[in-house]
């Protein structure tokens, strides 16, 4: 028994070494995370690694227009003779800045909502769960399309229709959370030992939240990158000619089935870094246990 | 001040029974009517079986459950219907029962410390000397302040929830089965250690068991709470010499026994079969051996 006194004990390992050793024996994880690695770094030296990074304006050269996938064009021309492999990495970096966007807003006021809803419980429960019961109900296209209409279609707009309903999904989460840690015996000692509110919500239920949170982050990178693109698909998002991927989809469908490349490699684009995320969401979700996230 | 560390005063606590579709079908009553008073200084220990109702009344004392009737006192305060922290002004802290779930598994145990610390104004720049002061007098290497709950054993969990109750001396420690999760051989340690601490911090216990053998060499005053009830009070030795309750002869038979002495002062067991205790609580009404004992 070596209860009070510590007998030489093993080395031991950091939190943070375990957590690393079980995240590099987990396939998933791994290979989301290269995935999402991969695509972060192409998206931020876009510049540097396309080999057309002029074409990423209204560069016409009519002399190259639609050449299938070669040495010289990877992805392909599209019709106004511009390479899609340099505009579909730069539509990357619009995509992944709408999840950015989005996400650095809904994370953030989910969680403080969730937190402050089951922990307080009451009329302040009742109401901030109530609207996030209605704002679930609407579908974020939907919403991101009637805000597009009312306003005008381009690109701050259909982050903050985005954002403006996603922060639900987080709140939910946290506020299931919350709810069951609330009694916990810790947080009750913490409250006996006379710690504020403040302190309980963000420094004792908060860090439980943190590994449901970052799988649930991380899926939502996903998702948000695909509505993203369906709303540039539909002509709501990003306007022309910035090369996003949605747009490339749309305008190089009307050229199916002749010049496939122009849609189906930008749409391999999109489903690949949402693919990405999500592994890693999936991959965190068994190493930290974490269960009941979409 | 004189006069009693604490005094309760017909303390009562029901709860609610709800039925498998959620509505209320009746009432639980797991505090009856209880009243006893602590002396500045001692050590009162309160006995009885699991679901007797023990842990509701440290709740209420603490603040965390709201009573249904009666009145606390904590050193001449009525601290009935103040909330939990800091209205009680530090007078009275709490050990729980479980050292698994009352430390925080994501803080590291000089952050779990420090809440009190930081929640009194404790000076920022002496923290880490206090922290490690108060390990020590735990008796825990200061290298634990890093570490987490997981790498500790319940025993040195436990009185890592000791240092933190104490992190801001109260004058109260309110001990819910503190050893109840713990090894035998842990557990005398961790009285040891509360007895020492006791007599230097000059505190007053309220110490929740349902192990009399640790009682006996534990608290001056023992109350045996039956089914929400005190059915007996008084010092220690009297109630162990001579039990009047059955159910206090009840529980007494079935103490392990350390020594012949012991074995002599042992009373005779009161049921003939020889049955085991029953420690599943059942609403009051229902068959328990209490029951099967005033027949
Ligand atoms: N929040 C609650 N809601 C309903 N009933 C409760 C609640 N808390 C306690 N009870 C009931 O009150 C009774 C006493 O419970 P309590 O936890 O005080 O017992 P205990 O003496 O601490 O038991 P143990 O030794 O197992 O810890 C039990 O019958 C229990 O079911
Ligand atoms: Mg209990």
């Amino acid at each position: 028994m070596t209860d009070a006194t510590s007998v030489s004990q093993p080395r031991r390992l950091s939190n943070a070494d375990q957590n690393w050793y079980r995240f590099t024996r987990n396939p998933t994880a791994l290979i989301g995370a290269g995935i999402v690695i991969l695509c972060i770094l192409a998206a931020i030296f876009a510049p540097f690694i396309t080999p057309y990074p002029e074409h990423v304006g209204a560069v016409v050269d009519f002399r190259s227009r639609h050449l299938p996938p070669s040495a010289d064009y990877w992805f392909g021309t599209d019709n106004v003779g511009r390479d899609i492999f340099s505009r579909t990495i730069f539509g990357m970096r619009i995509s992944l800045l709408l999840a950015v966007v989005v996400l650095g807003i809904a994370v953030p006021v989910g969680t403080i909502l969730g937190l402050v809803a089951g922990y307080f419980g009451g009329w302040v429960d009742i109401i901030i769960m109530r609207i996030t019961d209605i704002a679930l109900a609407i579908p974020a296209l939907v919403m991101a399309l009637a805000v597009a209409a009312v306003l005008s279609p381009d690109l701050i707009n259909a982050m903050l229709a985005i954002a403006g309903l996603w922060w639900t999904w987080h709140a939910r989460l946290i506020y299931a959370i919350t709810r069951q840690l609330r009694s916990q015996e810790f947080v009750e000692a913490a409250e006996t030992l006379g710690a504020g509110k403040m302190h309980i919500l963000f420094r004792e239920i908060l860090p439980n939240c943190v590994s449901a949170l970052a799988v649930k982050t991380s899926l939502d990178c996903g998702f948000v990158i695909i509505v993203g693109a369906s709303l540039s698909f539909l002509g709501l998002g990003i306007q022309p000619p910035t090369p996003d991927l949605g747009t490339m989809v749309a305008s190089g469908s009307d050229f199916l089935p002749d010049y496939w490349w122009e849609s189906v490699l930008p749409g391999c684009a999109i489903l690949f870094v949402a693919l990405g995320f999500i592994l890693l969401g999936d991959g965190l979700r068994d190493l930290f246990d974490v269960e009941e996230i979409r | 001040m004189s006069g009693p560390m604490l005094r309760i005063e017909n303390l009562t606590k029901t709860f609610p029974v709800r039925n498998a579709f959620g509505r209320i079908s009746g009432e639980v009553t797991a505090v009856d009517n209880v009243s006893f008073s602590i002396e500045p200084g001692r050590v009162y220990g309160l006995a009885g079986e699991s679901g007797s109702g023990k842990s509701t009344i440290a709740r209420m004392i603490m603040g965390l459950t709201r009573p249904t009737a009666g009145n606390i006192y904590l050193d001449g305060l009525n601290i009935t219907d103040a909330g939990s922290g800091r209205s009680r002004r530090g007078k009275v802290q709490m050990v729980f029962q479980n050292p698994g779930s009352s430390l925080n598994a994501r803080r590291t145990i000089g952050q779990s410390i420090s809440v009190p610390l930081d929640a009194h104004g404790h000076p920022r720049h002496d923290r880490a000397r206090r922290i490690d002061e108060l390990l020590e007098m735990v008796q825990l290497p200061a290298e634990f302040a890093e570490r987490y709950p997981h790498e500790l054993s319940g025993g040195q969990k436990q009185r890592v929830a000791i240092a933190r109750a104490l992190a801001m001396p109260p004058k109260l420690l309110v001990l819910d089965e503190p050893t109840s999760a713990l090894d035998v051989s842990v557990q005398a340690k961790v009285i040891d250690l509360l007895v020492d601490l006791g007599r230097r911090l000059d505190l007053t216990f309220l110490f929740i068991s349902h192990d009399l053998s640790l009682m006996r060499n534990f608290a001056q005053d023992v109350g045996v709470l039956y089914l929400g009830r005190i059915v007996e009070a008084g010092a220690t030795a009297d109630v162990f010499e001579k039990p009047s309750h059955d159910y206090t002869k009840l529980l007494l038979a079935s103490v392990p026994v350390m020594s012949a002495e012991e074995e002599a002062m042992r009373p005779a067991l009161p049921l003939v079969d020889g049955e085991v205790l029953t420690s599943d609580r059942l609403p009051v009404g229902s068959n328990t051996s209490f029951e099967r004992l005033e027949q």
